[in-house]
């Protein structure tokens, strides 16, 4: 990630929060302890960049420490930390890329020359104020790769042609329809879902049992086979059993449990 | 191949409605008092006879976990923090719960906040999750005004939830950089100990746990441990959101047993691999952070926990990210080394110093520029990072790597020899006199 | 339980506090433990993994300073666990780590301020590979401003983040941070701005590699080049532990030394870069004036003018010293005045009423400096410590963080960086009832009074108000004395022990420049109001042309702290002595010798011709047997008793009695280092300097 400073220029010398966002902010305030009202920061700098036309001005910054009553520095260490702050003008459609390797494999690096082409280098706003772009990472829609984030919105399952079209459209205020690009349906396989087609799972027939199993029993006895459940023949039991050996926490990022 | 009556996310592809009186009907809320009436030593009973093991990744046994908070409520709150900050390159399965069955989501958060006895829960979303965020904060809404939720509802459990969300940095998927990150600061990991079951967020017992892992609780509870169990080898039980990506024809999230053969989950869901099985060269199976597998051993492997351990590499999120024979290889694995160095959170030294040195070799390597020797160099490299940070992010950097040389080496070589030919041939001179 | 654990490290069994962490235990079995990012006074951050150790059966290797002794397990065997400092394993973990460090430092050492004192540097050699493998270019980050005094060269910083926890821990002031993120991330001020804190020299040792170097210092000498001289420093009355390092006859630099009882390992701004003023504007030769005009002299014209003045009767003869005055001068000019019958000597130029009544508990930090960290409450009274005793407040802040210390104050209302209860702004708070209440729960109550509640008419019905309260609060017990006055002036209370105060009837400060005297005698006393002096001959004795030389007809130049042996007590009652680092300036000459040589010129010959023998004299005053010592909760007993006060407490509020932190005495006003540190305080309008 490259070196990230405020554009003080552009940034001028004041900042106001938009009256109808003081309401979001008190709504955000009101999730966290009157003594932790720190932890608003992330959602408090959002709201200020959303109000400053999509980028976080170092006034902006300011008002957010006044307001959390934070040392500047603590709340200048986050805005330049998480990438999603933009210490910079972007354009009023501000184009973000994902380039890593499950989008590079679907072919997000002809996306980048599309957007090379038609806006220009990155994070170089349009003359007409309404596009930019940068390539951030991984923005978790893979299995609709390549994709991009526009403003608030995903779009997924993208050619060159079709981002081409979009970013047209934008440029000239044309709306434009969010989500998959191609026929499908979210993340369901191209072509329409092969699974989750039985109808019964949505009819409220899946509330018909009364009781939960495996309930505390009266004796002992039962309440411990409660506990274990049968051994019910497991639906792959062809399958071999595993491999003896140490359970490794594999995952590399843990995101889940390591004690 | 799992049937549809057995998966739990059945709103997955967002066919039907994700609002309260639609998941109701799909079977969200059913028995919810009952389930939290019997209270914390049966629902972690439960939840750890069904064999859960943590979807976010590490794979750590969801209700031993639940057990790890302290055995009682004194004079500091307890926290459950659910971490849907999914990052993890090839992973995109939460996102799907969050915006299509977010009432599964917030009803596990109440069953496991009961199982650990805390009565408030913050959700942690990515900051790019924005009308995910939206779609879960008005179902958050729904279950308030439903009295669900909150103080005093009708489940009899007083439960708060609040969406909290981040804003750009993948290292927030750790579970002690999110509570930092929750907690108003940079997302820098924490030292363990201590851990956060004994000082967690705003130093309280806080159990931190991924999305699947919770959303599942209320379906395993009303089903039964056993029939969750019932799915998949021992030790790797249940059903799992597999998420895949890459040069499959048709790249999908879909519910499966765990345990399903490779090919199985590709023939099945996706339509075969792209230019057929032939055309297979490798496959990363559990997102980004796992070593690749080769298309030889990965092919008939069954997707789960062990097996993919045995093959060196891991299930991790099940996001499973495949590559055909036109893939560059080192030029996939090169892009991943940059995703690295720009998460990297730059706390400790090997990973801030490593994943950049790392980096550029790699990009190096992907052309060919670089020396025969400097794949071991780069190996050592990968070696001096790994096992050496605060958090598992320099692991996660290095194994990609590590995979790479492991299973393609020759590969790398041809590189080299490649770029030095054309060079050879105009210059020779040159490379004599290297 | 037991509070002990066992543990093998190297192969040697040995049991430790299960409050260790490993790092302790390692070294309390004598191995080494390389280290960047960890040091004991600051919280443990574990980022740089210099410090990683094995332990025999975990997957990883250990960070040891962040592992508590506390967590670890036995083996399954019940046996110690397994550490190992040494072997293959922790080489090549350290290895890894050094290459790391040293693959993005630009290796700049012949340039490099640091070079010689550098952690980098040291354990590069002792810990790292003989070549690089990194064929990549190196980063290069912009350097950034921090002010006058913390020069930067961020390209060889180590992100060890040292210096964003001492200045947001230690000095109270969140100004230095981490911004960006990975390779990326740099430390730096809020878009640049100046440290604020008067500690932030500190982070200049606490560095350890060259990316935060000495400002005023850069490219001066090298380390090896310097004869360092172990001193006291007398910036302020706490007394810190410096070294002087010198070069030639110039002092190159001031560092702190470790002194556990009184500035820890700290040095306030002023201590530290005061250095340059010691050369400069400096009296180097006797002056008289003539015609109007300062001429210079030989000594013996000087002492012939001395010696008329000091012709006069002895009741208009006055003596006021000032803050900087050593103990021998004190003693060597008081028995040479008193000799003469001369009454009116006062060594409180600010006129605060202390020191007469013969109890030295009465004027001396009882509870000690050290002692605060055992105090549950703390109350201030009429004193600023961020400004008075810089270094000592960041020990009342350490306690307020981790220990829970409640403060409280009477006083004009500042920032302590902690929070504390204002209880009122004049001396009838010390009467009221939540006054004694915040005291009274306490278990260990400590009430400081500073110079500043001192000052007014009342001055002595405060101090038997504050000593009453002690009292009735519990501040006084057998093992403990809460009981103390915290001096802003090195020289204060050695002066006071000596017997520097007016007696039978003689006058004091204010009086003595109020008029009426023919003579007046200014030991290096400059911080007085001299407008009311002109019908008297003013005889100047110090080492700096300020206030009292410009306006002195006689000039008689003196050594510095730096240039001698000389005697300080500190707030404490602590008996200290400087070391000489150099020569005095020119033709100065050290305090007492010069009243020695006065007394012979004068035919009232002082009887010691050493200040061995001076200070063998000394001694017969029992405070002076001891070097090194503060009496502490001995003085319990004395406070027992409460003095008479004549007068009431009044509501006028007390005045602060700094105005300019950096600019106290005439040392520090004849630094431009200083000086440009207040000009850009008082721009800021920093606390520090907003008094």
């Amino acid at each position: 990630m490259a070196l990230r400073r405020f554009d003080l220029e552009a940034g001028g010398d004041t900042f106001a929060f938009k009256p109808e966002t003081e309401e979001k902010i008190a709504f955000w305030r009101g999730k966290y302890p009157a003594d932790k009202q720190r932890s608003a920061v992330i959602p408090m700098l959002w709201l200020a960049q959303k109000d400053n036309n999509g980028w976080l001005s170092e006034p902006a910054m300011r008002e957010v420490a006044d307001r959390l009553e934070m040392p500047y520095i603590r709340v200048y260490e986050v805005a330049t930390f998480y990438t999603m702050f933009r210490l910079q003008p972007v354009g009023k459609f501000h184009v973000q890329l994902c380039g890593t390797t499950p989008c590079q494999l679907r072919g997000a690096e002809k996306l980048k020359e599309v957007c090379q082409k038609e806006i220009g280098d990155i994070m170089y706003v349009t003359d007409d104020g309404r596009l930019s772009w940068e390539e951030v990472e991984c923005l978790g829609a893979c299995v609709n790769a390549p994709m991009v984030q526009i403003n608030d919105d995903y779009y997924e399952d993208l050619t060159p042609e079709s981002l081409s079209q979009i970013l047209g459209k934008l440029k000239n205020g044309v709306e434009v329809q969010p989500g998959p690009q191609i026929d499908r349906v979210n993340s369901a396989p191209e072509g329409g879902a092969t699974t989750l087609t039985d109808p019964s799972l949505f009819d409220g027939s899946k509330n018909s049992i009364s009781t939960l199993p495996n309930l505390p029993s009266a004796t002992p006895a039962e309440a411990e086979a409660a506990g274990k459940p049968d051994a019910a023949p497991p639906t792959n039991t062809k399958r071999e059993e595993p491999t003896a050996g140490k359970t490794t926490l594999i995952d590399g990022k843990k995101k889940d449990g390591e004690e | 191949m799992l049937q549809d009556k057995d998966r739990i996310f059945t709103n997955l592809y967002g066919l039907h409605s994700p609002e309260l009186d639609a998941a109701k009907k799909r079977g969200a809320w059913h028995l919810t008092k009952e389930i939290l009436d019997q209270g914390p030593d049966w629902i972690c009973d439960q939840i750890k006879a069904s064999g859960l093991r943590g979807r976010g990744g590490a794979g750590f046994p969801t209700g031993l976990k639940w057990t790890f908070m302290p055995k009682e409520l004194r004079d500091r709150p307890h926290y459950l923090v659910v971490n849907a900050d999914e990052s993890e390159p090839g992973t995109c399965k939460d996102r799907e719960i969050m915006r299509h069955d977010p009432h599964l989501l917030i009803e596990g958060c109440m069953i496991a906040s009961r199982a650990m006895r805390a009565h408030k829960c913050y959700v942690y979303l990515r900051g790019e999750y924005i009308n995910e965020r939206h779609a879960l904060e008005k179902a958050v809404k729904e279950a308030y005004e439903a009295k669900l939720i909150g103080q005093n509802n009708v489940n009899g459990w007083d439960f708060d939830l609040y969406v909290h969300h981040g804003a750009g940095a993948y290292i927030c998927g750790e579970e002690t950089a999110l509570l930092e990150s929750l907690e108003g600061k940079k997302g820098q990991p924490r030292l363990k100990p201590p851990f956060p079951a004994n000082a967690g967020l705003y130093g309280c017992p806080t159990t931190v746990n991924n999305v699947e892992s919770i959303a599942v609780a209320g379906t395993i509870l009303r089903r039964g441990a056993e029939w969750f169990a019932g799915f998949g080898r021992p030790n790797n039980t249940g059903t799992k959101l597999f998420c895949i990506s890459g040069h499959v024809n048709k790249p999908c999230n879909v519910e499966e047993e765990m345990s399903i053969t490779f090919r199985e989950l590709i023939d099945t869901h996706c339509g075969g691999i792209r230019g057929g099985w032939d055309n297979l060269k490798a496959v990363i199976p559990g997102g980004s952070s796992v070593p690749m597998v080769p298309a030889e051993q990965i092919m008939d492997a069954y997707m789960d926990f062990d097996t993919l351990r045995d093959l060196k590499s891991g299930l991790g999120t099940a996001a499973v990210i495949v590559m055909d024979k036109d893939t560059d290889l080192i030029k996939a694995i090169a892009r991943l080394a940059y995703f690295y160095k720009h998460e990297s959170c730059g706390q400790c030294t090997p990973c801030r110093e490593g994943t950049g040195w790392m980096w550029r070799v790699m990009e190096r390597m992907a052309k060919g520029e670089a020396e025969h020797d400097e794949i071991d160099t780069l190996l050592d490299v990968t070696k001096q990072v790994e096992g050496h940070t605060i958090c598992a992010l320099g692991d996660a950097a290095a194994w990609p790597i590590q995979g790479l040389i492991r299973h393609f080496r020759p590969e790398i070589e041809d590189r080299i020899n490649q770029y030095r030919l054309p060079r050879a041939m105009v210059q020779g001179a040159v490379v004599a006199a290297e | 339980m037991s509070d002990l654990f066992k543990i093998n490290i190297d192969g040697k069994e040995i049991e430790v506090p299960k409050s260790y962490t490993l790092m302790q235990a390692c070294e309390e079995a004598g191995a080494e433990i390389p280290r960047f990012c960890y040091h004991e006074r600051l919280s443990v951050a574990g980022n740089c993994r210099m410090c990683l150790v094995e332990w025999e059966g975990a997957p990883k290797p250990i960070a040891s300073c962040a592992q508590n002794v506390g967590d670890m397990r036995p083996n399954r065997d019940g046996s110690a666990p397994n550490i190992r400092t040494k072997g293959p394993y922790v080489e090549k973990a350290r290895n890894g780590v050094m290459e790391f460090l040293l693959i993005n430092h630009p290796l700049d050492c012949p340039i490099c301020d640091q070079g010689g004192e550098c952690d980098l540097q040291d354990q590069a050699v002792a810990y790292g590979r003989a070549g690089s493998r990194y064929e990549e270019n190196k980063r290069a980050v912009e350097d950034k401003n921090m002010g006058p005094l913390v020069k930067t060269i961020m390209t060889r910083c180590i992100q060890c983040t040292r210096c964003v926890r001492f200045v947001a821990e230690v000095g109270g002031v969140e100004e230095i941070g981490m911004i960006s993120r990975g390779e990326s991330a740099e430390i730096t001020t809020y878009l640049e701005k100046n440290l604020t804190s008067e500690l932030s020299g500190n982070v200049i040792d606490l560095c350890p590699v060259g990316a935060l170097t000495s400002k005023p210092y850069a490219f001066n000498a090298r380390p090896w080049e310097l004869r360092k001289t172990s001193s006291i420093d007398v910036m302020d009355a706490m007394g810190a532990s410096i070294r002087v390092d010198a070069k030639g006859d110039g002092v190159m630099r001031i560092m702190p030394e470790v002194h556990e009882d009184i500035n820890e390992e700290w040095l306030s701004d002023k201590s530290r870069f005061v250095w340059d003023g010691l050369a400069r504007q400096r009296l180097d030769k006797p002056y008289v004036r003539v015609d109007g005009r300062l001429k210079p002299a030989t000594w013996a014209e000087a002492f012939a003018a001395v010696n008329t003045a000091l012709s006069k009767p002895a009741e208009r003869i006055g003596v006021v010293a000032g803050d900087l005055i050593e103990v021998e001068q004190a003693k060597a000019a008081l028995d040479l005045f008193r000799s003469l019958g001369v009454q009116n000597t006062d060594c409180r130029p600010a006129g605060a009423k202390y020191g007469t009544d013969g109890v030295r508990e009465h004027y001396i930090l009882n509870p000690t400096l050290a002692g605060v960290e055992e105090a549950d409450a703390l109350l201030l009274v009429g004193v600023n410590p961020r400004v008075e005793a810089a270094v000592w407040n960041a020990r009342i802040r350490k306690t307020w963080l981790w220990a829970d210390l409640k403060v409280a104050l009477v006083g004009e209302a500042a920032d302590l960086t902690y929070d504390y209860t204002h209880l009122g702004n004049s001396a009838d708070a010390l009467a009221k009832a939540e006054t004694a209440e915040f005291l009274k729960g306490a278990k260990r109550p400590m009430i400081v009074l500073g110079e500043g509640a001192l000052l007014h008419e009342e001055g002595d019905a405060v101090l038997a108000a504050a000593i009453k309260l002690a009292n009735e609060t519990g501040a006084i017990a057998d093992d403990w004395a809460g009981f103390g006055v915290l001096h802003n002036a090195a020289g204060r209370v050695g002066a006071l022990d000596v017997g520097f105060v007016p007696v039978e009837g003689g006058r004091a400060t204010a009086d003595i420049l109020g008029g009426g005297m023919e003579t007046i005698v200014l030991l290096g006393a400059d911080e007085v109001d001299l407008s009311k002096t002109s019908a008297a001959t003013v005889i100047y004795v110090g080492s700096h042309g300020d206030a009292g030389a410009s306006r002195a007809d006689i000039i008689l130049p003196a050594a510095t702290y730096t240039e001698m042996a000389a005697t300080f007590v500190n707030t404490e009652g602590r008996v200290q002595v400087t070391s000489k680092a150099v020569q005095p300036k020119g033709e100065a000459r050290e305090g007492w010798a010069i009243f020695r040589a006065l007394s012979d010129v004068m035919g009232k010959t002082l009887p010691y011709d050493t200040v061995d023998a001076l200070r063998e004299g000394l001694r017969e005053n029992e405070v002076f047997a001891g070097i090194g010592y503060a009496p502490g909760a001995a003085g319990a007993e004395a406070l027992k008793a409460v003095p008479e006060a004549a007068g009431s407490l009044s509501s006028a509020p007390f005045k602060p009695v700094i105005g300019d932190f950096y600019l106290t005495n005439p040392i520090a006003r004849a630094s431009k280092t200083m000086a440009e540190c207040s000009a850009l305080a008082t721009a800021l309008d920093t606390p520090v300097a907003a008094e």
